[in-house]
């Protein structure tokens, strides 16, 4: 099915709508607006400073933008404005129905606990308290993740960047969310780490049909990844579209010099 | 089976009691301390007393070193015990240092200063050699000091209001907005804290402990730049209180306190431009070591304030506030004497136990 | 007017009843009131400085004081023992200035102040049980900075503590927690139940006395009102379990209660003795508080527990 056939047959997940944040005197995203829908993978790229990490931040609730609405399809309540929700209802949908993959696994897995009880953490905090069976859905995604089951006891610290990566991933998909939130998920790896990475990404994302959000500056990562694509330049948002169309038919002077810097993959 | 289950706990504790006064007295032919000598001959040790036990009474304060055998840390906390079953018969007005009788002020920041620099009692210029003539009953000469030719000025302003003319250096704040500052011996401390409940945090902290985290901040464990003794000084104040039926300040005591004012530089942000900010440090009596020291970590703490990221444990109040009280601390170290026989058994238990899985198993497990 | 902290003289003059002034007991009866309605939830108060060393009982001592008439009978027990010095030392502190009647028999009690045990004899409707407690926050280890543990405690978000149990379970096959071992009470707030031993735990289900809990140092005061929930945390597979001995007490024989482990000699020799000694001396039908233990030698090494 393509990106299209499933924006025709489904319902809006998430309706960001004139979302604007400045700091002091600088913008750090303006007027931005788009629709995401179920399954869907959007790549947002553009270079630091670009304004996209602010915009992840306000999307995933982590930053108040100062205009804007940023509505989210909860599965209780249907279309709600995440600004409104109070901080726990916030912090609860965080954990079960969003996934936030940071750049840096430090910031997104306990580093002194072991893989397994990374993996069991969400689980437990919605009130799994059987222990095989925790276990055994923490060896499942370990399999998912492609980490040897022979670590599940191991702490990450012990582990390489790629697998501390994996991890994260298999940390917020245990949950099966609806919506993942990746910042630079290949950001600071080998690139043949990073090969494997998104190999295992793309066959998590499909297999769940998980939307996703992906901010990067590595167009590498949307091209394999990502349905849909954003362009940022100075905060806004100037190019647009499936995402083989904008790489491969760049309208913007921005987005084809972007496109040009990079070799083709 | 030859156990006898331990008894007599209440006897041995009177009997410590017992040897403790007996120590505290020591040889009986040497003529015991009075509290006039203790205020008079140690007086920085009465300062330090005073200013962690927080109140002012260098009577009390003689009292509890000779009840503690000179060990400040018990001197203190037999102090705050005391103070806290004290009545508040009223509430003093804030003091202003500007009014007080100065007997030392030195700058760092500028050579000439207003009513200028006054060195006064200072241990800094001292070779650190032993007087052995004090071993012998000390000098018996008469030790007047010579007076100053100039008179003091009676009405000395602080050194940073003269740099404050030039907008320089942030504005001091001189009241809290009307509010009542928090008082810690009142209330649990509440995160994030105010300035005022750093300041009073800071003011009770053990010294010692204040003094390390400001040579942390020296040593580059700090965010901001390099800071300057704008001023010290040290002299004489009133406090006084306004009788709700006098409606007019009346002076009740007069305390000798330290002050500190320390600068360092801020860059700036967006909003503001570079200015020299503040760091604040006052303690009763002689402290000049504990008042840069506070100054410093009240400097420190104001990361949030001014932008700066929290990296290091001088800057980090949560940090600071829950271990820089040194009665909390001591209390807490000490409590490990305390019997912990039921927590151990379950321990020793537990230690069995894990030992007594290794040595079963043949084979490394699988799950490790 | 300085008449204060001398250790020798037994006199209270100068002092309020139980040392502290009305006004304060009144404000930690406030903070006792709102923890009592909101089972295992921590209150902050405004704790003073006692003249004892914080982390000696000064949260369980201003509780007690702040409870206590001159009609209650008050036992304190350190370690299960009434006879340790610290139990002594805070006995000692309200016979000083609250002239209170004290007892060592759990059934003649009506507040007992403890640290470290639960005693083995059932209480009852009435009684006060209170604990000191060093550390109130059970979250300390997974979050310490209280900013972020009032927040999990504020959204129920447990989940980092039972990560706890999972990788005890995860290295060694069981929970290793011992004492200190976390609850949920009424089903909402997970509470520390005090350094108490997890054989203690299951008394506190249910119990039909008011358990208070006081942190001096931490300035919190919380509580489990009579028959409430509390619930030691498990897995479903590994089920909470409590210690266990294969000896039974060498004084009472009593083979259902926590027991203390005694070096009798140089050279291996060791016994067990319950650590509840009211308990035990009323399995033998002897008179606690006597310096003789009944069915051991005499000849008591007074002095040696300083």
């Amino acid at each position: 099915m393509t990106a299209a056939a499933k924006v025709a047959t489904r319902r809006i997940l998430l309706d960001v709508r004139g979302v604007s944040k400045s700091y002091g005197g600088q913008v750090g995203c303006l007027d931005v607006s788009f629709a995401l829908y179920p399954g869907e993978v959007l790549g947002i790229v553009g270079e630091s400073g670009s304004g996209k990490s602010t915009l992840l931040a306000c999307l995933a609730g982590r930053l108040a933008p100062d205009t804007g609405s940023i509505a989210y399809d909860t599965k209780e309540r249907g279309l709600v404005d995440i600004l409104s929700l109070s901080e726990p209802e916030r912090r609860r949908l965080a954990r079960t129905d969003w996934g936030i993959v940071h750049q840096n696994p430090r910031d997104g897995i306990r580093m002194d606990v072991s893989a397994g009880g990374n993996i069991g953490e969400r689980p437990m905090s919605i009130g799994a308290r059987h222990y095989g069976k925790i276990r055994a859905e923490a060896h499942e995604w370990l399999n998912k993740v492609e980490i040897d089951l022979a670590r599940t006891d191991d702490k990450p610290r012990t582990f390489s960047g790629g697998m501390q990566q994996r991890l994260q991933i298999a940390r917020n998909l245990v949950t099966r969310p609806r919506l993942v939130f990746m910042d630079e998920p290949t950001g600071g790896l080998d690139v043949s780490v990073q090969a494997k990475l998104l190999d295992v990404l793309r066959g998590l994302v499909h297999e769940l049909g998980i939307a996703a959000i992906i901010v990067t500056h590595d167009l590498a990562v949307v091209r394999l990844l990502a349905d849909r694509l954003m362009v940022m330049q100075r905060g806004r948002v100037i190019e647009e579209g499936l995402t083989d169309q904008v790489l491969d038919d760049p309208h913007q002077p921005y987005t084809q010099l972007l496109v040009s810097s990079v070799l083709q993959v | 089976m030859a156990y006898v289950a331990v008894k007599g706990g209440e006897q041995a504790i009177l009997n410590s009691h017992k040897l403790i006064a007996e120590e505290r007295r020591g040889d009986p032919t040497v003529p015991e301390l009075s509290l006039e000598q203790i205020g008079d001959q140690f007086g920085l040790a009465i300062d330090r007393v005073m200013n962690e036990g927080s109140i002012y009474d260098r009577r009390l304060a003689a009292l509890a070193l000779k009840q503690a055998r000179g060990d400040s840390a018990e001197a203190i906390f037999l102090l705050r015990a005391y103070r806290t079953t004290l009545p508040r018969i009223a509430v003093s007005e804030p003091i202003d240092t500007t009014q007080m009788t100065v007997r030392r002020r030195v700058s760092a920041t500028f050579k000439d200063i207003p009513g200028g620099q006054l060195l006064g009692p200072t241990y800094d210029y001292t070779h650190r050699l032993l007087d052995f003539s004090l071993a012998e009953g000390g000098s018996k000469e008469c030790l007047e000091t010579p007076n100053t030719e100039l008179p003091i000025d009676s009405d000395l302003s602080r050194v940073l209001d003269i740099l404050d003319d030039e907008n320089l250096v942030e504005q001091a704040v001189s009241h809290h907005g009307g509010k009542e500052p928090f008082d810690l011996t009142r209330s649990p401390k509440r995160l994030p804290a105010g300035r005022d409940q750093r300041l009073q945090n800071l003011a009770r902290a053990d010294e010692g402990f204040i003094v390390g985290l400001a040579y942390s901040i020296a040593r580059g464990y700090s965010g901001s730049s390099h800071p300057y003794v704008a001023e010290i000084r040290l002299g004489e104040l009133d406090v006084e209180i306004i009788p709700e039926d006098l409606g007019f300040p009346i002076a009740i005591a007069e305390v000798t306190v330290t002050e500190c004012q320390m600068i360092s530089l801020f860059h700036g942000s967006a909003s503001t431009p570079a200015h020299f900010t503040r760091g604040y440090g006052l303690t009763f009596g002689h402290c000049e070591r504990k008042a840069i020291s506070m100054a410093l970590v009240d400097r420190a703490l104001r990361a949030r304030e001014f932008d700066e990221e929290v990296r290091y444990p001088a800057q980090d109040e949560e940090f600071v506030l829950s271990h820089s009280d040194g009665v909390e601390a001591t209390g807490l170290i000490s409590h490990y004497k305390l019997p912990h026989y039921v927590d151990f058994q379950a321990d020793l238990q537990l230690i069995r136990k894990m030992r007594a899985q290794t040595a079963g198993k043949q084979s490394p497990s699988d799950d490790r | 007017m300085i008449q204060v902290m001398s250790s020798n003289t037994e006199t209270s003059k100068g002092y309020n009843f139980a040392y502290l002034d009305e006004q304060t007991k009144r404000m930690i009866r406030r903070a006792l009131l709102k923890a009592l309605s909101i089972p295992g939830y921590q209150v902050p108060f405004g704790a003073r400085e006692m003249p004892l060393p914080c982390g000696w009982g000064t949260g369980g001592i201003q509780v007690t004081a702040s409870v206590i008439g001159p009609a209650d009978r008050l036992k304190v027990i350190d370690q299960g023992a009434d006879d340790t010095t610290n139990a002594i030392s805070i006995r000692r502190f309200f016979k000083k200035v609250a002239q209170i009647v004290t007892t060592e028999k759990v059934d003649e009690a009506t507040v007992i102040q403890t640290r470290h045990r639960v005693p083995e004899t059932a209480l009852i409707e009435g009684q006060i049980l209170v604990y000191q407690v060093p550390q109130p926050e059970p979250l300390r280890g997974i979050a310490p900075r209280q900013i972020e543990s009032r927040k999990l405690h504020a959204y129920a978000e447990y989940g980092a503590m039972q990560v706890t149990l999972y990788e005890d379970v995860a290295r060694f096959g069981y929970i290793a927690r011992i004492y200190e071992y976390p609850v949920m009470v009424n089903g909402r707030h997970l509470m520390s139940p005090s350094p108490i031993p997890k054989f203690d735990n299951p008394k506190m289900q249910n119990n039909p006395a008011i358990q208070l809990f006081g942190s001096g140092t931490e300035k919190r005061i919380y509580a489990v009102p009579p028959y409430t929930s509390v619930r030691s945390l498990d897995f479903d597979d590994h089920p909470f379990e409590v210690q266990k001995w294969k000896q039974s007490c060498a004084f009472c024989g009593s083979g259902t209660s926590y027991l203390d482990e005694v070096i009798t000699d140089d050279r291996g020799g060791r016994m067990f003795v319950c650590s509840d000694t009211d308990y035990c001396a009323k399995r033998r039908g002897a008179q606690p508080g006597t310096s003789e233990v009944a069915g051991s030698p005499a000849g008591a090494t007074a002095g040696s527990s300083s």
